[in-house]
């Protein structure tokens, strides 16, 4: 107990003292997962969108897939990114392993599949509503994408959000890809995992408590939107 | 507006549908219904609940296919763009201002930009909304947001005007509102056809009556015969309001 109180107050200081690893480390995992993030949203939403009111054959097994893939375990992820970018792998010549390209292309990865099947759930569901006026005006289908994806843009925002939240936490593919590297790939959870294991318990709950403090705002920023777009039917 | 003296734009004319049925659900809703459209007088639809008036309103519209029958538009099978203007017994307003809704709508009908501020502020005055442009459109109050379902299909300049019962939530002011911009827009030349159950509204406004019973239509009249004279038993029921569906 006596180590937990001394490792804690470490931590704080840590935190207060803005030391220089750790801001390193937070500064790398969310250029990651943000990034990521980003890159999912530009694939994710369009292809949630064109999953949701697109007519096409296999429409419907698409989406059960990517449906599947939300769950997608990380540490497969990560091995599978692994084996392709592995000197020998098919992508090998790039020579992105345990770079933080490689995180990101492993994150991404994870989150796509996330953020498009919140937005085609979505977007379906708005559609219902507004497919008959947007039909009479005699909107393109490539308008009425838009034009659901804009009036959507709470709810999108939203599984964007929970994409940053599955990113931030993630461990199994960036300590697989990346490799923990100290200044190169060492994001707050795989530095969790190392400091834990090598007893340096100040570091690791530094981390954390930032870690959680991330959440914690992620959530806020979810329920704050919820509440304001709730109160200002989107104007 | 557009211009009076433009001569109508081919094509839309005459709106034929020819035993047009739709049935769903195991149910025949509108029955072996033939009628043509033509530009001219302003036509309300009247019938009770269930009647298949909205149902009407699709099937002209385009956005619902009849089960059985045809419906031809001039000599096409389809109504061209923008031609047919509909306003839904419970409109739709998108999840932005009310000017951006009428930003969408005439960027949808083709107009660029730069002359987009000025029409939606004429159209705004029209509804009555200069003072709501920037409010949310949901939030506006369901006589409000008819208001400005009505100009958001009037900016489409359409040969035809569909409306499913757009007064339905509105005090006599707005009501009158509405009722002169529907006016306007028929005398401008937009074919009008209006459903409504208010038959105050429709003594004021029909020119020309269809009474819709059971997804039939049971009478069509010049609007002083349906009122002074109804043939059917239907509308002579209708009228004393008896008629049940
Ligand atoms: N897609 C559908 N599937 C099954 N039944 C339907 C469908 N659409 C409409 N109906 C039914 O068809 C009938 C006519 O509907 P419609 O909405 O046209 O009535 P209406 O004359 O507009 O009535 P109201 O005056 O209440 O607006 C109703 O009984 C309705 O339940
Ligand atoms: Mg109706």
């Amino acid at each position: 107990m006596q180590d937990f109180w001394a490792a804690l107050a470490q931590a704080f200081a840590l935190i207060l003292g803005a030391e220089a690893e750790l801001v390193e480390i937070i500064g790398l995992s969310l250029r990651v997962s943000l990034s990521a993030v980003a890159i999912a949203c530009v694939i994710g939403l369009p292809l949630g969108a064109v999953l949701a009111v697109g007519r096409f054959p296999g429409r419907l097994a698409l989406s059960v897939l990517v449906n599947a893939l939300m769950g997608l375990p990380p540490v497969v992820v990560g091995l599978t990114v692994y084996l392709v970018l592995s000197a020998s792998g098919p992508l090998g010549v790039l020579q992105l392993l345990y770079t933080p390209a490689a995180m990101i292309i492993a994150q991404t990865i994870l989150v796509t599949p996330i953020i498009a099947a919140l937005t085609r759930q979505v977007i379906e569901d708005l559609s219902g509503e507004y497919d008959e006026m947007l039909r009479a005006m005699g909107v393109s289908r490539a308008g009425m994408i838009a034009t659901l994806l804009w009036d959507a843009r709470y709810s999108l925002l939203t599984a964007a959000l929970a994409g940053t939240g599955r990113a931030l936490a993630e461990v199994g593919a960036v300590l697989i890809v990346g490799g923990n590297i100290n200044h190169v790939t060492r994001t707050m959870t795989t530095a969790i995992a190392l400091e834990t294991s090598k007893g340096e318990l100040a570091m690791a709950l530094a981390l954390g408590i930032i870690l959680v403090t991330l959440s914690v705002i992620v959530s806020a920023c979810v329920m704050g939107l919820r509440a304001s777009a709730a109160r200002m039917a989107y104007a | 507006m557009r211009d009076v003296a433009e001569p109508p734009r081919p094509g839309l004319w005459p709106v034929t549908l020819r035993a047009v049925a739709f049935r769903a659900g195991g149910q025949t809703l509108i029955d072996g219904l033939d009628l043509e459209l033509a530009p001219g007088a302003l036509t309300c639809v009247m019938g009770p609940n269930g009647a298949g008036k909205s149902l009407l309103v699709r099937l002209i519209a385009g956005l619902i296919a009849p089960t059985e029958g045809t419906i031809t538009y001039g000599s096409a099978g389809a109504p061209a763009k923008n031609r047919i203007a509909v306003v839904f017994q419970r409109p739709v307003l998108l999840r932005r201002s009310a000017a951006a809704n009428l930003d969408h709508a005439l960027k949808t009908y083709g107009m660029p930009r730069a002359a987009r501020p000025g029409r939606i502020a004429a159209l705004l005055s029209e509804a009555g909304l200069t003072a709501q442009a920037g409010q949310a459109a949901r939030l506006l109050s369901g006589g409000e947001q008819q208001r400005l379902a009505l100009v958001r299909a009037l900016a489409a300049e359409p040969d035809l005007l569909l409306l499913d019962e757009p007064a339905a939530n509105l005090d006599p002011q707005a009501t009158a509102m509405l009722e002169a911009l529907i006016r306007r827009a028929s005398s401008e030349g937009v074919k009008v056809v209006l459903v409504t159950h208010d038959r105050d509204q429709a003594r004021r406004m029909a020119e020309e009556v269809i009474l819709l019973h059971r997804g039939r239509i049971a009478e069509r009249a010049p609007a002083q015969a349906f009122f002074e004279n109804p043939k059917s038993p239907e509308a002579r029921a209708y009228l004393a309001g008896r008629l049940l569906l």
